[in-house]
């Protein structure tokens, strides 16, 4: 499985891989995650606001730093 | 409430005479820093707020929908005046209208004004000109906006999009509606952290402005640059609009020493030709622009968006 991180390396976008990594360690996953800050790929994922979540090259959530029990959910 | 503090703590407890320049200067800096410090963080809670619950892909789906005979380009516009303005989002954005199916030009009209008239512009030009100066700069910004998107659709420009978008374009574009039902309380933390470090960014700039501006503010004699930049200096708009290209990443620092200038002769539409071209042309957004658009559609793009600033710059100097 891969996870990308959408965001240009601001806080939030931060924030958010630290959940996902949370998330992975309690369901006890391995996952790559991918931190992507390059505009143009981000746009390829019809991010509109980052920080963005990709999971397995589809976009589950844009705009938000999901919570660990969101991307809980999304990885199930 | 600022003035009464700068007055206790300068003239009460520092025991200052208010006549000599240097205490001018540091009331002023006290005044302007505490001012525009408490405008900044009220203001970029308050965007932070909207920001977070501002939905996007509804708008971008209401553009894509209507055709409102060139009206669409102003709400586009304006819709880019409310969105905070991160050169993060704006490129996914603009791929993602164009991708929605809302045609290049009004597409433009909203990547023109989301710089133009972004939140930490308009608190500081709230704090420093007031209320109604404000009002007329970011209707006139929303104006630019649209008119020069009009304008730029008429050309039909698509075709220097770069290679890459272009073929995004050609996907069938489909989305599930990913919904944010959030409560407010959820939404505080990544709130606080957005304003936290817009305040960090910005508050430097912002300080070391006041501190310029507080200097002339004190030292330069009223009226100084009337000579040099008054209304009867033609070139004065045009040379203010290339002289600010360079200064973007500042934006916020030179503002507060705009308000020293025009109080000292400047006039307020050459002032506000200036700061427009601050925000709205820098180099760096031209080399993000560069990403998406081919050179030549770069150069158009920011050759109107300077031309209209010069025109307003004319007009403003004109009218008050």
């Amino acid at each position: 499985m891969v996870i990308k991180v959408l965001g240009s390396g601001c806080k939030n976008c931060s924030n958010l891989e630290e959940n996902v990594k949370k998330a992975l360690t309690e369901l006890s996953m391995q996952a790559d995650v991918v931190k992507v800050t390059d505009f143009a790929d981000i746009a390829r994922y019809n991010a509109l606001k980052t920080p963005a979540l990709v999971i397995d090259e589809k976009l589950v959530s844009f705009g938000k730093v999901n919570d660990v029990n969101e991307i809980k959910s999304f990885l199930a | 409430m600022f003035q009464l503090i700068a007055d206790t703590l300068v003239y009460d407890w520092m025991a200052l005479n208010a006549s000599e320049h240097w205490v001018e200067a540091l009331h002023f800096f006290i005044y302007d820093s505490l001012k525009i410090g408490f405008l900044v963080i009220f203001v970029i809670s308050f965007m932070g707020v909207v920001n977070s619950y501002f939905p996007v892909d509804k708008v971008r789906d209401f553009l894509t929908n209507k055709k409102l005979y060139g009206l669409e380009h102003l709400l586009a516009s304006g819709f880019g005046a409310i969105t905070p303005f991160c050169s993060c989002s704006s490129i996914p954005l603009f791929i993602g209208f164009l991708k929605g199916g809302i045609p290049l030009g009004v597409t433009l009209s909203f990547l023109i004004t989301s710089p133009l008239v972004n939140e930490v512009a308009v608190v500081l030009f709230l704090g420093i000109f007031g209320i109604k100066i404000t009002i007329i700069y970011a209707v006139a910004g929303i104006l630019v906006g649209a008119v020069v998107g009009f304008a730029l659709s008429k050309l039909g420009l698509e075709e220097h999009l770069e290679e890459w978008v272009k073929d995004q374009l050609k996907e069938k574009f489909r989305q599930a509606a990913i919904k944010d039902s959030r409560s407010f309380k959820q939404r505080i933390p990544e709130i606080k952290a957005d304003a936290i470090s817009t305040f960090k960014r910005i508050m430097p700039y912002v300080i070391g402005g006041v501190a310029i501006g507080g200097l002339m503010h004190g030292f330069i004699p009223a009226g100084y640059f009337e000579q040099y930049m008054g209304k009867g200096n033609y070139f004065a708009v045009p040379i203010s609009v290339l002289l600010a290209i360079p200064m973007y990443s500042s934006a916020s620092g030179v503002i507060p020493v705009i308000q020293s200038l025009v109080a000292k002769g400047i006039p307020i539409g050459t002032a506000m030709a200036f700061m427009m071209a601050v925000v709205g042309l820098s180099l760096p957004e031209a080399l993000l622009l560069k990403r998406v658009m081919k050179l030549k559609l770069v150069a158009i793009y920011f050759g109107a968006v300077g031309i209209s600033i010069v025109v307003l710059g004319y007009v403003f100097n004109f009218i008050l």
